[in-house]
């Protein structure tokens, strides 16, 4: 509860972000830092439930004395450190990772990815018509969940869910490498012959929609998916006595996908199966 | 493999009556169906039970509980929490006063050793057991005892394969090598517990060699879960029903408990008991009073004060004396001196050990009134059916989980047909039964349960709102107290301690379903991930790692009997018997076989189970039946 | 940890592999059988940390089951995974990260045909098309392209590991298609490779210091090992105790010979002040960039000193426990230094109680298994840990979380050995070698279009031209690579620049870890370079955007233009430069962030595609 502090306060450090002299508890990150001041720092692969993995490269940002960008989601804010945040040399990188992702992944899902591409003037058609792209195409090997690779940026929230940092189950990991790495259970095999407990925490922390609901997929596939329509009411999960909350999230009456709080001291966003797709009867209605 | 989907149930959108039971159900209006219920209760206004559910809210609950002790005057309040966790809240009452598990989920996160005794949380709490990892990953030792090596064995230092029904003898060796270690916590012993020599002298008998002989744990193997647990500076106990479906349940709670005393492992950030709860409002269920012995509050009725409390609130004489439990009504039904009854949201047919027999008894009814979202197999029996909401997605209230935290529970969808609200249909009732409730809506309830529970008092819909949740007891509407209970335990001061605990002198028992040359296999039944009870909700979507009921035999079994996986069999036992697919399971040594309740429209696994009840609980053995195997044909006519 | 394992099986041959290494299992949950005997195993289960403990051992099990049938079947993987506790998914990512091991059926011998920038130079391609044509299927040979193998003083290059019981390998440098189809197919009978010393055109020179025992000490005997001043070093290590073994490393001006030039005196000094143990060190012996084979020769000829070296390093930065990670294509290194250190520890030179000084120490080799990556240091703690070798974010440094989270000290093989001249001649005289800010003598891998390939040894200071004319340099030199495919090329008149760490980072260009190639005007550069985004491309662990995409695009972007010169050429060689730029400045590590030197410095130094 809230009110059990166990740690000792801890300190502020005093550093430069752009200029202005701030304070951040020690511990925060650039990123935590800048959020606090009101900066908004493009994210991809960078979880409030997961540590930072700092893979994508889209929150690089320029430190004095580094030889190059950092990650500010990762890097731990230092005294005296002079941050900045939207120079020439981190635009420029943070433009060619847009580049580089479009050009080869199916961003479609990714929420605000169209913005910053805008923003930063990215043009992923650069590459010409011959770039190389995943080409995957999506995998329905269950009634549950869909894995649609040909969406995914390899951010490997997914793979640290389902691993030591939340579900412990280790179905899924990174396979070959380079530009062919993908996220594949054990033997690239069908989900359905894997170690996979259909949690679905994989979906929660996806950040480009490479991971949906079947329902989800089924509706966008239909031309029926509508988000702004939607509501979301977070309730109790009924399948047990731990309590998680579950957001329901629903769509002409009907629960489109179950989601939870990632602050929930309770689920810190995860569920079991049960809780995350067994909501089909409430709606078995005739 | 032939995959096995279990019947799919739809929603209820209409009130169902009949008149008598052998003709159809018929559509009624609610009118209509409300005033046969009227009539069929007032009838048997001394001869009545009710069947509160551990899946609704907590205001449900207690309107529930009004109800029975109101509008009908009785005790005779009761739910499913009998089934699986009344031992806990029996055992736990009677060591500290008070029902609850005693630490909470985050605690277990930095703590130093992890006991998870009888319980497979890794598929039946799931999201519990991720703490557990926390606590692990954080450099925690976690210890299993359990039959089967389960997903949650998997993950321990050491896994104690122990008989069922044997947790008594091991409970104890461990008692006995901690006090001859020089392992006890004196200093906690002689301040805040009673009984002690006794218990001393009840573990005496119970040395590594004899435990070794009767549970068949290596005596190495207690003496390492000994002292791991003994020397840890910080411990927990968990428990599921591996522990409280036996005939002897209670008893084994105690056996836990008395651990916690013996050690200090209990009253500390870190250290303490955590019974999980199998159902989303189990716990609530009985705080709100839904239960024989106690009003909202777990306030007991024996308790002139309190009873004068809530006599003065509700404006009625409330009995002096224990009601019926689950158990007990169900026996009463035999006698006919429970006629009706009002079952909401639970499924007793299915859910009840020996269910054949229950099904007999509640065919006995004068009346049955039963409020549910499906034509359950307890709904066939009745002679009204009332539709109503699923608490969980399609009503307003409060949910009590296994670490105490009250929670909102929010409508997110609105209910089929002309399905109505527990409450609401209560309150519709117990007007036409002479009493005028007015509850403009849930909050107005939960409030009402506020001013009448010290421990909820501090609890408001905002409150919950903004902590996401807060643990009784929370008094006051400022503050919010520890995480754990029992810290008083721990006080210096003989006033500020309060009642010491005592150990429980409790003796081992074994089951009482024997294994024998006819039925020489023990069967024991839990949960599987993906399917949850009776199978009614879990069965509405299209899980991947369901496949049916099995019996689940070992290697060595399955070979002897000379079968293969998907190969049906009959499972025989004294009181029934079903045909069931075998599934090989490497996890079961030999002569243990599994099987669960989840898909009982296909095999009845409770018509082999035996209902010996806990003499203080009433739960069932539910985890220990005597099974014989055979291939099919069967030779002998089945019974 | 409740793992789920599949319905196949390992054959006994893999299950015997597997045994081999960690010996018989323990109890019917890890895969022994269950019969009677193992009834107990029913009752109780051990498991937990100690279980999970044994990850770093996956990369070993994968090794072992390749080296007995030469690919990593489904069986055979669960097999390891359920004696080690690890996730099959996991083990399949890690089996399928590193370029030597296969996970589809496949001939038990492989022969490695390098293709890479020496090689190429020298007639890869052909030998390569030559020995596809002789080995086909059903020769029971599969032929595999490889990134250089190390041996380009003898270009081209094969190299064959036949599966089996033991693992046989062959090298065949230089190759010519006979040879090579003869090594794969009878790798037993195919001729000894030249000694190491045959890579040191100086060989026998008295004016060596780090190489003057190659050619001429026998490699597997410790005792004429010592006969030529071996272990003088150590013992004086312990007399001058820990931290005086640091000031005399930090006073000599030893920086790392990696490549980034970091102090090592600084290194070992921050790791041994550091609270948390145990400390570890590390050898790196992962070269694996294209043109370099020093620590090869080092391996090979003078391997006692690495195990000296080591140890002084240990003893100096308080570990106790070493790890020599070795490129996974060096079958001879391997040898050699598995006999050597099991020699020393024979002989009381590793374990315990060395030289009855009281301090324990011992070395366990891991080897790698294809991958450029793992030479990254905190790559390679992953890879030895059982992990992806994928680098990890910086900070926290290795000297504060390195292997197994712990202090480590990481150094090159040719780092370490500059430890023995340093503590038998002292600091300043060692540091009176080569020049103020670059100390002590320096190896050079000198090879393409020169008469004499191979290492040379000079102190620091000495100039390019030098290097080549001692090397023998070829007529028509176009254009000479520093550094390897993460390094720089220099113009055929740039002969002035000082073989320094500052020299060449004042002429714009890099030393890296010390690689010298030549090329002439027959080599054309676009192919060069395309060889390269190649390497790149394909070692490219694929953690990162910039790295994992960037190389992709950078690849495309040279093959468009490989036939292009001039404004034909503009607009990719724009876009090259902006992709290069993301990638050097926002890659998580090395491997991306050098990616595009070697294209760049071809433009802009060459002139290519003008």
């Amino acid at each position: 509860m809230t009110v059990t502090e166990l740690g000792i306060p801890r300190r502020l450090l005093e550093f430069t972000l752009d200029g202005e002299a701030v304070r951040a508890p020690e511990g925060a990150t650039i990123l935590d830092a800048c959020r606090a001041s009101g900066k908004d720092i493009p994210t991809l692969c960078e979880g409030d439930t997961l540590r930072p993995k700092n893979a994508c490269r889209v929150c690089v940002v320029e430190v004095e004395g580094s030889r190059t960008l950092v990650p500010a989601c990762s890097r731990k804010v230092e005294p005296g450190m002079e941050v900045r945040t939207d120079t020439e040399r981190s635009r420029h990188s943070r433009k060619i990772v847009l580049e580089l992702l479009a050009s080869s992944v199916d961003l479609s899902t990714t929420p605000q990815v169209a913005e910053w591409i805008k923003e930063y003037e990215a043009k992923p058609d650069r590459f010409g018509p011959d770039a190389a792209r995943l080409n995957e195409e999506p995998r329905v090997d269950n009634d549950l969940y869909v894995r649609d690779y040909d969406k995914c940026i390899l951010c490997y929230k997914c793979v640290d869910a389902c691993g030591d940092q939340w579900q412990n189950t280790f179905a899924i990991s990174v396979a070959g490498r380079g530009f062919d790495a993908r996220i594949a259970v054990e033997q690239d095999a069908p989900l359905t012959d894997s170690a996979c407990v259909y949690c679905g925490n994989c979906i929660e922390v996806c950040p480009t929609g490479a991971l949906s609901f079947k329902s989800e997929f089924d509706m966008r596939a239909a031309g029926t998916w509508d988000e702004p329509a939607q509501t979301e009411t977070t309730t109790i999960c009924a399948y047990c006595g731990v309590g998680c909350n579950l957001t329901l999230h629903v769509q002409d009456n009907e629960i489109v996908k179950v989601t939870s709080p990632h602050d929930n001291p309770v689920t810190h966003g995860n569920l079991c199966i049960k809780g995350r797709f067994g909501y089909q009867h409430v709606q078995n209605r005739d | 493999m032939k995959k096995r989907q279990p019947k799919t149930y739809t929603r209820l959108t209409h009130p169902l009556v009949r008149d008598t039971r052998d003709e159809p159900f018929r559509r009624a209006s609610w009118e209509e169906a409300l005033d046969r219920v009227a009539r069929g209760l007032q009838r048997n206004r001394d001869a009545f039970g009710m069947f509160a559910c551990a899946r609704a809210t907590n205001e449900m609950n207690y309107v529930a509980q009004k109800f029975a002790r109101v509008v009908m005057g009785t005790n005779n309040v009761d739910s499913c929490n009998r089934t699986c966790h009344a031992p806990s809240v029996a055992g736990l009452s009677a060591a500290f006063g008070s029902g609850g598990g005693t630490s909470s989920y985050e605690e277990i996160e930095h703590t130093d050793v992890i006991v998870m005794w009888g319980s497979n949380a890794r598929f039946a709490h799931p999201i519990f057991f991720q703490h557990v990892l926390k606590g692990i990953r954080n450099g925690a030792r976690m210890y299993a005892v359990d039959p089967r090596r389960t997903s949650t064995a998997e993950w321990a230092e050491s896994w104690l394969g122990l008989n069922v029904g044997t947790d008594i003898p091991l409970a104890h060796a461990v008692a006995r090598e901690i006090i001859h270690a020089g392992l006890a916590n004196q200093a906690f012993i002689e301040r805040a517990t009673t009984g002690y020599e006794e218990y001393k002298k009840l573990v005496e008998p119970w040395t590594l060699s004899l435990a070794e002989k009767v549970t068949g744990v290596p005596a190495r193997a207690i003496k390492e879960l000994a002292h791991a647990y003994a020397r840890a500076e910080r411990a927990q106990l968990c428990w599921t029903l591996g522990i409280t479906e036996h005939h002897n349940g209670t008893d084994n709670v105690r056996a836990l408990i008395n651990l916690s005393l013996l050690t200090g492992q209990v009253g500390r950030y870190g250290a303490g008991l955590q019974p999980l709860r199998g159902q989303n409002n189990v716990q609530g269920g009985g705080d709100m009073g839904a239960i024989p012995n106690r009003l909202p509050g777990f306030q007991d009725i024996l308790d002139p004060d309190t009873r004068l409390k809530f006599e003065s609130a509700w404006d009625t004489v409330i009995q002096p004396h224990y009601g019926l439990n689950l158990t007990e009504m169900f026996e009463a039904m035999e006698e006919g001196s429970v006629r009706a009854v009002y079952c909401i949201g639970e499924n007793p047919a299915q859910s009840e050990a020996d269910s054949d027999q229950a099904v007999r008894r509640m065919r006995q009814l004068d009346f049955l009134v039963v409020q549910d979202i499906f034509l359950t197999k307890t709904a066939e029996l009745a002679d009204v059916i009332l539709p109503a909401t699923a608490g969980w997605a399609e009503t307003d209230g409060t949910t009590t989980s296994s670490e105490r935290r009250v929670q909102r529970v929010r409508k997110a969808v609105t209910p089929p047909g002309e399905a109505r609200e527990d409450i609401d249909i209560m309150c519709d009732i117990a007007a036409r039964l002479g009493h005028d409730w007015k509850y403009a809506d849930a909050e107005a309830v939960w409030n009402e349960l506020r001013s009448l529970s010290p421990d909820h008092y501090g609890m408001t819909y905002d409150r919950l709102e903004e902590h996401q949740g807060i643990q009784w007891p929370c008094p006051s509407t400022e503050e919010l107290e520890p995480t754990y209970l029992h810290s008083r335990l721990w006080e210096k001061d003989p006033q500020r301690r309060g009642m010491p605990a005592p150990f429980g002198i409790v003796r081992h028992d074994p089951p009482v379903d024997l294994t024998d040359e006819e039925y020489p296999i023990r069967l024991t039944t839990g949960r599987r991930l993906d399917s949850y009870n009776t199978g009614v909700q879990s069965g509405g979507f299209a899980s991947p790692l369901r496949r049916g009921e099995y019996v689940e035999l070992s290697p060595e079994d399955a070979e002897r009997y000379g079968v293969v996986v998907g190969e049906e069999v009959q499972v025989s036992s004294r009181r029934g018997a079903v045909v069931a697919p075998v599934w090989v399971e490497p996890a079961l040594r030999p002569g243990l076989a599994f099987m669960t309740m989840h898909f009982p429209d296909e095999v009845d696994t409770n018509s082999l189970t035996i209902e010996a009840n806990c003499p203080i609980a009433g739960t069932a053995e539910f985890k220990a039946s005597a099974i014989r195997i055979e291939k099919l044909p069967v030779a002998t006519i089945v019974r | 940890m409740d793992l789920h394992f599949g319905d196949s099986k390992p054959t006994d041959e893999e299950r015997a592999a597997i045994d081999a290494l960690l010996g018989p299992p323990e109890s019917s949950w890890e895969g022994a059988a269950r019969d009677e005997m193992r009834a107990a195993d029913l009752r109780w289960a051990r498991g937990g940390r100690a279980a999970r403990d044994r990850r770093d051992l996956l990369l070993p099990g994968l090794h072992a089951i390749n080296d007995r049938v030469g690919w990593i079947s489904e069986g055979a993987l669960d097999y390891l995974c359920r004696r080690l506790t690890v996730p099959p998914a996991e083990a399949y990512g890690v089996a399928t990260f590193y370029a030597m091991f296969s996970v589809k059926p496949r001939p038990a011998t492989v022969l490695h045909v390098c293709t890479d920038l020496a090689c190429a130079a020298a007639g890869a391609s052909a030998l390569c098309e030559g020995v596809e044509a002789r080995l086909g299927l059903g020769s029971g040979v599969h032929v595999e392209r490889s990134p250089c193998l190390g041996l380009c003083e003898r270009a081209p290059a094969a190299l064959a590991i036949k599966a089996g019981d033991p693992v046989r390998t062959a090298v065949s440098a230089p190759a010519t298609v006979h040879e090579a189809v003869l090594a794969a197919s009878s790798p037993d009978s195919a001729p000894e490779e030249p000694p190491a010393a045959m890579a040191v055109p100086q060989a026998g020179d008295p004016g060596l210091t780090l190489l003057r025992r190659v050619g001429v000490v026998d490699p597997a005997s410790l005792d004429d090992y010592r006969s030529h001043g071996g272990y003088a070093a150590l013992r004086r290590a312990f007399d001058l105790g820990p931290a005086g073994v640091i000031r005399e490393v930090t006073d000599s001006g030893l920086v790392g010979r990696g490549g980034a030039a970091f102090p090592t005196g600084r290194k070992w000094q921050a790791t041994a002040s550091q609270p948390d143990h145990p400390h570890y060190l590390v050898c790196n012996a992962d070269e694996s960039e294209p043109g370099t084979f020093k620590d090869r020769v080092i391996l090979e000829g003078d391997p006692y000193a690495l195990v000296e070296s080591m140890t002084i390093a240990a003893y100096a930065t308080g570990a106790h426990r070493g790890y020599l990670y070795l490129r996974g294509e060096y079958p001879r290194a391997l040898r050699r230094m598995e006999h050597a250190i099991a020699q020393a520890r024979a002989r009381g030179f590793l374990g315990e109680d060395i030289l009855g000084q009281g301090y324990a120490f011992d070395i366990e080799i891991r080897r790698g298994a294809g991958a450029y990556i793992c030479g990254e240091e905190t790559a390679l703690f992953n890879s030895i840990e059982g992990y992806r070798g994928e680098p990890r974010s910086k900070p926290p440094f290795p000297v504060e979380k390195g292997l197994f989270g712990k202090p480590t000290v990481e150094n090159n093989v040719e780092t370490l050995v500059n430890v023995l001249p340093i503590l038998t001649m002292g600091a300043e005289a060692y540091a009176a070698i080569g020049t103020e800010k670059s100390t002590g003598p320096k190896l050079f891998c000198v090879s393409g279009s020169v008469e004499r390939p191979g290492i040379y040894e000079l102190p620091f200071g000495a100039t390019l031209g030098e290097l080549l004319d001692l090397a023998g340099v070829r007529p028509g030199l176009r254009a000479v690579l520093l550094g390897g495919a993460a390094g720089g090329f220099v113009r055929a008149d740039e002969r002035d620049i000082p073989l320094t760490f500052e020299g060449t980072r004042e002429a714009g260009t890099t030393l890296g870890s010390g690689v010298v190639m030549a090329f002439d005007d027959t080599v054309p550069l676009p192919r060069l370079l395309l060889r390269i985004a190649e390497f790149f491309r394909d070692e490219s662990c694929g953690q990162c955007v910039p790295c994992r995409v960037g190389t992709v695009r950078q690849e495309e972007a040279l093959n468009r233009i490989a036939e292009r010169t001039g404004a034909a050429a503009a607009d990719d060689i724009a876009l090259l430069r902006e992709v290069g730029r993301a990638m050097r400045d926002a890659s998580i590590c090395g491997l991306g962030q050098t990616a595009w030197n070697a294209v760049e410095s071809a433009i802009d130094r060459l002139g290519a595609y003008e």
